[in-house]
């Protein structure tokens, strides 16, 4: 299973900081070509476990393996151009256009001479798709926090990767626009692209998302579709909240009673 | 991409027009009709006085100006600038160190190589005591830190100078000048500026992902660790060749990313180059106005831009005052 070309295999992966331990021996397949969301409460090691499979963090043990090989093994530069990243709490440090900033997107690619024409048409398609392209000229940090996360989301998708990593990329956006990134996300799937997210909002999750992985303490709680995973015995279990599931066609609605006593 | 060249083309022309003024312009006025006729005693003026200060101060300020848009970018921080965060303190701290053992006048690199020395080291300890990306508060307070110890040493030095002539040369070393420089220094620096020059702009792509924090620049395939070693050799070797020619010159690299940052963008990548020559353009203006000050002593240089950069740097805090709190 650990050569397969297009999976993201983790094995015994663990890690702790200063004796506490954050991931518990995770081992994971993740497939591309579908959704896979990680869901869990605050703390659970979501967001240490995608900067593992990014390859930005060190585990104690075990590894995570793209197509076969350590994705800490990838030289840096060839990685960051099939895999994407986004962070939890993104940092825009300078007053940008959003051209230029969807066309950091390209920085594994761009050589010395700086951007050609394959940049220039891959950040224009990315600013395309996520519908940032009527205010390519405008500065970054004039934006508003919707606008802002589509052009974070156009510069993951400028490198056209065929991974993509986002640590909660719904925070700060209405419902409207959770949609159309999750809509978006889907079909980069569709086209072949694996896509990991973290996420909190598990309608959403179960809805928009092929599989879920369930992480609590550390470690894989539970990891397959969407209706089979989320059960009210897992959320009383990982969440400590008393809540029922209602399935119906298309997707599951929880339907929260309270705070389990 | 035509805006860049016309910004490119105006700076040039500016440090052409500076240029002749400041070969033209001191206490003899000298016309273009003495700059071709040898017999004309201001000839000499020309070629052998204002000549080496005019490529000095093109040298110096266009290194300044690149550290200063160097470290901006690298930290995201607009207040960085190697005089403010005490690179340049530390430099000639090491300069005054050696002009202490009377080391300098034995060997005029002795001198470079203990600014370029202690400008490294304190890059290296900017670093670590605020570590990367730091806040706006953090980084500004380690560089008050290196300040004070770099006043300390300078005084400490002072106050045990064996003599009232190692007193003087220490002090005039400390009130950075552009004044009665020969090619040989021109010739010195020259080398270790463009080297560090050099390294600062292989930079240049780094400093455009960190844009987008540390941690997506690493996503995006940069080596931070190359990027921070480079960063801190460039530093080191221009901050510290110019110190030791000049002595310290504040600010400049403070100011100059500022006046260009609307001009061509936020981009620091894109910063670096403009920054070079509107530092030029401000160090060779700046020298050229100290030499019309109307007293028996020319206004050092250092003092002139302190006195110039301390009310900008003010007037920055006042704005960036929101971000600080």
């Amino acid at each position: 299973m650990l050569s397969a070309p297009d999976m993201l295999c983790v094995k015994e992966l663990s890690l702790s900081l200063s004796g506490r331990t954050i991931l518990d021996r995770i081992d994971l397949d993740i497939p591309s070509g579908a959704v896979t969301a990680v869901i869990g409460p605050n703390g659970a090691g979501k967001s240490t476990l995608l900067a593992c499979l990014a390859g930005l963090r060190r585990p104690d043990r075990g590894e995570a393996a793209l197509g076969g090989e350590p994705v800490l093994a990838l030289n840096p530069r060839l990685r960051a151009r099939r895999l994407a990243f986004m962070e939890q709490t993104p940092e825009v440090a300078w007053p940008v256009t959003v051209r230029t900033l969807v066309g950091l997107g390209r920085t594994p690619f761009t050589g010395a001479r700086g951007p050609g024409a394959e940049d220039e048409a891959a950040v224009a398609e990315a600013m395309a798709r996520t519908g940032v392209a009527d205010f390519a000229e405008r500065i970054v940090t004039t934006l508003s926090g919707g606008e802002r996360a589509r052009v974070l989301i156009a510069r993951a998708l400028a490198g056209r990767p065929a991974w993509l990593l986002a640590d909660e990329p719904l925070t700060g956006l209405d419902i409207g626009h959770q949609l159309d990134t999750l809509t978006l996300f889907r079909r980069l799937a569709a086209e072949g692209a694996g896509v990991i997210v973290t996420l909190h909002d598990l309608t959403l999750a179960a809805r928009l998302a092929d599989r879920l992985v369930v992480m609590a303490e550390g470690r894989v709680v539970a990891a397959g579709a969407p209706q089979s995973v989320l059960t009210p015995d897992l959320l009383a279990q990982v969440y400590g909240i008393d809540a029922g599931v209602i399935a119906h066609q298309g997707g599951l609605t929880i339907d929260l009673i309270g705070r389990r006593v | 991409m035509r805006r860049r060249i016309l910004i490119f083309i105006a700076f040039a022309a500016a440090l052409v027009a500076l240029s002749g003024l400041s070969l033209m312009v001191g206490r003899v006025w000298a016309p273009w009709s003495a700059w071709t006729d040898r017999s004309d005693p201001r000839w000499a003026i020309i070629f052998d006085l204002r000549l080496p200060r005019t490529v000095l101060a093109l040298m110096v300020g266009a290194v300044l100006g690149l550290a200063g848009a160097a470290l901006q970018g690298y930290t995201r921080n607009p207040l960085a600038d190697p005089g403010a965060l005490g690179v340049s303190s530390m430099a000639a701290l090491g300069a005054v160190m050696t002009l202490y053992f009377g080391a300098g006048a034995a060997a005029p690199w002795v001198i470079s190589a203990a600014a370029m020395g202690m400008a490294f080291l304190a890059v290296i300890l900017l670093l670590l005591f605020a570590g990367v990306g730091s806040g706006l508060v953090t980084f500004v307070l380690s560089g008050v830190i290196l300040q004070t110890l770099a006043a300390a040493g300078v005084a400490l030095a002072l106050s045990l100078a064996p003599n009232p002539w190692a007193v003087n040369e220490i002090i005039n070393w400390l009130m950075g000048s552009l004044a009665d420089r020969s090619m040989d220094e021109v010739r010195f620096a020259a080398p270790f500026m463009a080297v560090g020059a050099a390294l600062i702009l292989l930079t240049a792509r780094s400093l455009d992902a960190l844009t987008l924090g540390e941690t997506t620049a690493r996503s995006l395939g940069v080596d931070l660790r190359v990027t921070q070693l480079l960063l801190a050799l460039g530093l080191a070797l221009t901050t510290g060749a110019s110190v030791a020619v000049t002595g310290v010159i504040s600010f400049v690299g403070l100011i100059v990313p500022h006046l260009v940052r609307p001009l061509v963008g936020g981009r620091p990548g894109a910063l670096l180059l403009p920054s070079a020559l509107a530092g030029a353009a401000l160090v060779l203006a700046a020298d050229i106005l100290v030499r019309l000050t109307p007293a028996a002593h020319e206004v050092k240089l250092g003092v002139a831009m302190a006195a110039l950069g301390a009310p900008f740097f003010f007037a920055l805090l006042v704005t960036l005052r929101r971000r600080l709190v």
